[in-house]
């Protein structure tokens, strides 16, 4: 690991304005550290910010506001969380493991960086590391890498569970910089790779997440996370689907879509969200409108099998979703 | 944003190194926070935490994790170090009665914690009751698992909602065991479960 100076600011105002360009913000560690282990990430600057008072969830007008440091496992066990948002406290507990979900903040969550081996490993070329390198994954191994949004210079897979719940549900970001707040949807957050893979976020230099909100949406209660991945437990995506519907009687009125371990940032799938409104919530509704998920995929040598597993982990998702009605 | 990338890091570090001017920037800029750190070296940590019921005060280099610590400095060596990279679960201990992985938490953010360890579970010479069920059901071969299985079987008991086999497998899946103890393992926590309720 490389040397770094380490502070523990008491407030967000503090955090804000020590924040520079160099600087990363510590709340679980458990991306931050294991990447200055590998020295991936090399700050020179390590601000721990578990001491901000960013650890409440309220209901408020706009829906349920949870500050950036609510962990993971408090986030998937809040009584609100589970009876409005289940997507969301599922798409937590399939993720990482016990011990993560203690550690892990949501803020960091969000924020993770992508599994991709050669971003993991400093001994070759990778753009999104070291920009203009190259990329290794586009012609190398690449079975976990992504099939919507990629580039020909990344198609790194964005790897959080709860991003893609989050995204479902149109929730927005709360963020604080030393220029002042903001608050912006968090698909907005997200970049593609296009020519600059290193350029994940919106976020300016030293800004932080202070909250995320997730909208008020009734129907979001009836709501599923689907995971499949290599192993039953603690595994990556290969494929998921948050889905969200809202019914009146057999007929589907309206309906969210969105896919993990498919997409180089989390996906939202618009045209399966128009194909399935205004269509009755039979399995065949559910066949035809998942089809629409395959639209301007892009396979590689060793990920041709994950269109159709997304395709099928939707209409499962759907499927599942009605049984628990 | 916050991240640094490796281009943008690694040049100005390296650039910082190679002129050999690393430790006047680290000793020259002011340390934030309430924790007034005036006293340490340049670049270090004082860290006061309660190590298994003792008071631990201690310097650290800000680089350095629970694991190294426990095992090189205070020699609780317990604790094992499996993969390093949060991946295995060998390193589980609890930071306030939570269960985390060692390998992923820096000293330098643990001022004021309650650290327990695998040697802090028994009461004198009498084991801890998962400690008895693990030799009871051979929740194990060759043990190198065995203090972080204990330690997150301890919490996950403590909590209270994993009770069925399933979910026990669930709950412990960020525990791995290369010898496939896992049957005993789970028979294990259910005896235990039973007897700590
Ligand atoms: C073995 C393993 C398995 C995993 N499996 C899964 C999985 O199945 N699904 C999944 O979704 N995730 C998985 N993860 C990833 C894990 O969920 C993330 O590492 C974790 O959520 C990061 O949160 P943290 O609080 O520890 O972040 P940190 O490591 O502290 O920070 C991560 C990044 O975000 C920045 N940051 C943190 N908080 C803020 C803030 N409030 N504002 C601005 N910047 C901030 C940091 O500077 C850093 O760049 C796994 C991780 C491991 C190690
Ligand atoms: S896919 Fe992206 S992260 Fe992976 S090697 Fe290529 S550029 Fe790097
Ligand atoms: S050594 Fe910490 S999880 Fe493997
Ligand atoms: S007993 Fe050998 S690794 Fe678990």
């Amino acid at each position: 690991m490389r040397e770094f100076q380490f502070a523990r600011p008491g407030s967000v105002a503090e955090a804000v304005r020590e924040a520079d360009p160099g600087t990363a913000f510590l709340a679980g560690g458990t991306t931050l550290v294991d990447l200055m282990k590998l020295e991936v990430m090399t700050p020179g600057r390590v601000l721990d910010i578990n001491r901000l008072p960013l650890r409440a969830i309220e209901a408020t007008g706009e829906g349920l506001e949870i500050g950036s440091l609510v962990r993971m496992r408090d986030v998937a066990t809040h009584t609100l969380v589970r009876r409005d948002y289940p997507v969301v406290a599922q798409a937590l507990e399939a993720s990482a493991s016990g011990q993560l979900r203690t550690m892990a903040s949501i803020g960091g969550n969000l924020l993770q960086r992508t599994r991709c081996g050669y971003f993991r490993d400093v001994s070759v070329p990778c753009n999104k590391r070291r920009p203009g390198s190259g990329c290794p994954a586009v012609g190398g191994e690449n079975r976990m890498h992504a099939v919507l949004g990629t580039s020909d210079s990344c198609v790194a897979t964005h790897p959080s569970d709860l991003a893609v719940a989050l995204v479902a549900l149109d929730a927005t970001v709360r963020l604080r910089s030393r220029t002042g707040e903001r608050t912006i949807s968090l698909r907005d957050l997200y970049l593609l790779p296009g020519d600059t893979p290193h350029r994940e976020h919106d976020l300016q230099p030293g800004e932080l997440i202070t909250a995320v909100v997730l909208p008020r949406l009734p129907w979001a209660s009836h709501s599923i996370y689907v995971k499949v991945r290599d192993r039953q437990s603690y595994e990556f995506a290969l494929a998921s689907a948050a889905v969200a519907v809202r019914r009146e009687r057999d007929t589907i009125v309206e309906a969210r879509v969105a896919v993990g371990g498919m997409g180089t940032r989390p996906w939202r799938l618009a045209a399966v969200e128009a194909a399935l409104a205004g269509r009755p919530a039979t399995e065949a509704s559910y066949e035809a409108a998942s089809a629409r998920a395959l639209d301007g995929v892009r396979p590689l040598r060793h990920n041709a099998f994950k269109p159709e597993l997304m395709r099928r982990t939707l209409v499962r998702a759907l499927l599942e979703l009605e049984r628990t009605r | 944003m916050p991240v640094v990338t490796q281009s943008e890091g690694m040049s100005r570090r390296e650039l910082l190194s190679r002129s050999g001017v690393v430790a006047t920037a680290v000793a020259t800029v002011p340390l934030i926070g309430a924790d007034a750190l005036a006293e340490e070296a340049p670049g270090e940590v004082g860290v006061r935490m309660t190590v298994n019921g003792t008071v631990t005060p201690l310097t650290v280099d800000p680089r350095e994790t629970l694991l190294d610590v426990l095992r090189e400095r205070l020699r609780l060596t317990g604790t094992k170090k499996g993969c390093d990279r949060g991946q295995c679960g060998a390193c589980t201990v609890h930071v306030d009665g939570e269960r985390v992985v060692s390998c992923l938490t820096l000293v330098a953010t643990l001022g004021g914690a309650r650290v327990t360890t695998i040697e802090g579970l028994a009461d004198g010479d009498r084991l801890h009751p998962l400690q008895q069920a693990f030799i009871d059901h051979d929740g194990f071969q060759c043990g190198f698992c065995t203090p972080g299985q204990i330690m997150s079987a301890a919490a996950v008991i403590e909590d209270g909602r994993a009770r069925t086999d399933d979910q026990i497998r669930e709950q412990m899946s960020g525990n791995i065991c290369r010898c496939s103890a896992y049957p005993g393992i789970v028979a294990a926590v259910q005896q235990a479960r039973k007897e700590m309720r």
